[in-house]
């Protein structure tokens, strides 16, 4: 037994002190045991949403005239594709980071190491890229073999989806650090993720809207993330200006958020 | 109560103060660890032995008063002292996603070792808390001792020269207590310091050199066990335990038995040098007791001299 050999302070170290990145070990750990899990959903979801309202719906569907006169299936696969960063961001840091908390205090004994607060939240950041990356990237996929990619800019659609994903995860994780359970989750799933998804440009452009709300549906950060990842997939037109406004907007919800989120955290965990 | 700054001291705090709002948990405590010792904080729940232990383990600041924890300010340096002690929490915070050797390796991942070294290093924890034949287990199965062992292995992964075990048994089933006891003598022994809560008296005679009674968070006594009973209590204890009804109706009749008689909802102690005498001399006064005890004084008798309450209540 050599409790007591070598003073801690001698023992080897890491080169590279970089922040989060155990976090995000940690994470990937557990991961490595659960992917085959949420596997199968991850795959069959966009094969149905885009079978059933790309191609069923869209065959209804005449085709966009003013998005370049592209089939439905190729106006509707970039906005599916937002909302489902949208949707697998919120949920990673709703009911899984309230375990975290809670349950299995994965922080409370992170927090007890070197490991400082700062790591805990840019960690749910890193994992939170991985998450939503891999979500995504499985979409973009499929979504290429329904044909509905067209540009070989479509690429860049898929950090535009990881951004859309972290403007609405980061805010989240901050505001779950202040809950005490996770009571008021189904509430915000229910009254704000599920409208965003229907009236942000995701199925159909927010014109069709009655014109006194569309300045609302400018607000919402599913719009922003819907109009850049629909750009940059058709990589038709591509107006700088309104690429950078829509992504200074994600930017600045996923940057605040994460201030929030270290503030809070710090709250909750350093008493 | 003054004290002497031990000379080697690892941890030294002077009016350390807790406050939550308006509670207060730590009250102005003053205390010293010194390097190789192992020291206890008894006391009921609520005294605030948790408080202090987690402002020890630089995860919770303080309200008031100085702390120097391996010769620098928890509040200051608190990653640094982080990475040279090992913390077993009360609540046991293993990871249940994780199963019990992950559990170690990303442990010693948070403390920046390699994966090499801290699987080579779990691998020797396992051994030591018997728990390698467990290794690729999920924690959830494991028994309340088995975790209990796990948390423990898990706080050595960095080789800290300090522990703090914050009620290092409570929950636990007599052999799985004497198994964790086991371990940590040996750690006592190989020269880590150990500073531990309890609110068991046995637990704080088996492992501790020295101790600090706290109550409604001050510290009220302080010294080994040994001391600690010479100077608040007898050698001996003489329980007498009287049929329902009884122990009412003896006003004044136990009076002088020995040098202190302490009157509990269900028996009566006397505290005496010899407890053999007391009950002789109670028997003389026509005393009858349902059953007589006669016993060492232990910590319980302390608590019960200082504070009016027993420990566990």
């Amino acid at each position: 037994m050599a409790a007591t050999a070598a003073p801690a302070a001698a023992a080897p170290r890491a080169a590279l002190r970089f922040p989060g990145l155990r976090g995000l070990e940690r994470s990937l750990m557990v991961y490595r045991r659960v992917w085959r899990g949420s596997a199968f959903s991850t795959l069959i979801s966009p094969v149905l949403y885009l079978s059933a309202m790309g191609i069923a719906l869209g065959s209804l569907v005449p085709r966009m005239t003013a998005f370049g006169n592209v089939p439905y299936i190729v106006f509707l696969a970039p906005g599916l594709l937002a909302a489902q960063a949208m949707q697998t961001g919120t949920s990673e840091s709703s009911w899984p980071l309230m375990a975290a908390f809670r349950w299995n205090k994965t922080f409370e004994a992170m927090i007890g190491t070197p490991q400082g607060v700062r790591d805990i939240v840019l960690g749910h950041m890193y994992w939170l890229i991985v998450r939503i990356g891999v979500v995504t990237g499985i979409f973009l996929i499929v979504a290429a073999l329904f044909g509905a990619v067209t540009s070989p800019t479509a690429i860049l659609a898929w950090p535009a989806a990881i951004l859309t994903g972290l403007a609405f995860s980061m805010p989240m994780a901050a505001w779950t650090a202040t809950r005490k359970n996770e009571g008021s989750y189904n509430v915000i799933f229910r009254f704000i993720i599920t409208p965003l998804f229907l009236f942000s440009g995701t199925f159909f452009p927010i014109e069709q809207l009655p014109a006194v709300v569309q300045p609302v549906a400018w607000l919402t950060p599913l719009y922003h993330g819907v109009a850049l990842a629909r750009a940059l997939a058709f990589g038709q037109s591509l107006d700088p200006v309104a690429l950078a406004a829509h992504a200074l907007y994600l930017v600045a919800l996923a940057a605040i958020g994460t201030l929030i989120a270290f503030r809070t955290f710090r709250k909750r965990l350093v008493v | 109560m003054p004290i002497e700054a031990a000379p080697r001291a690892l941890i030294r705090a002077r009016g350390l103060t807790k406050k939550f709002g308006s509670f207060t948990a730590v009250d102005a405590i003053d205390f010293d660890v010194a390097a190789g010792e192992a020291f206890g904080f008894l006391g009921p729940n609520g005294a605030g032995k948790t408080s202090t232990m987690r402002m020890i383990g630089a995860v919770s600041p303080r309200s008031g008063g100085q702390l120097s924890v391996l010769g620098t300010d928890p509040e200051l340096n608190g990653p640094r002292i982080r990475a040279r002690i090992g913390v077993v929490p009360q609540s046991d915070t293993l990871d249940t996603e994780l199963t019990v050797l992950e559990n170690l390796l990303i442990y010693g991942r948070y403390f920046d070792m390699s994966y090499a070294e801290a699987r080579k290093r779990s691998m020797e924890l396992l051994d030591f808390v018997q728990l390698t034949d467990r290794a690729k287990d999920l924690v959830e199965p494991l028994s309340g001792g088995m975790k209990r062992r796990l948390t423990i292995a898990r706080a050595l992964i960095n080789e800290p020269h300090l522990l703090l075990l914050d009620e290092p048994t409570t929950g636990l089933d007599p052999q799985a207590r004497h198994l964790v006891w086991d371990r940590l003598y040996r750690l006592k022994q190989s020269g880590t310091t150990l500073v531990l809560t309890t609110h068991y008296m046995d637990e704080a005679e088996q492992l501790c050199d020295r101790l600090v009674v706290m109550d409604k968070a001050k510290i009220v006594a302080e010294g080994s066990p040994r001391q600690l009973i010479e100077r608040y209590s007898t050698r001996e204890v003489l329980e007498l335990r009287f049929p329902v009804g009884v122990q009412e109706t003896l006003d004044g009749q136990l009076d002088g038995l020995g040098e202190r008689v302490e009157k509990l909802p269900d028996r009566v102690l006397v505290y005496a040098a010899d407890g053999e005498a007391a009950a002789n001399s109670a028997h003389e006064r026509g005393l009858r007791p349902e059953t007589t005890l006669v016993r060492r004084s232990s910590l319980e008798d302390v608590f019960l001299r200082l504070t009016g309450r027993s420990l566990i209540e």
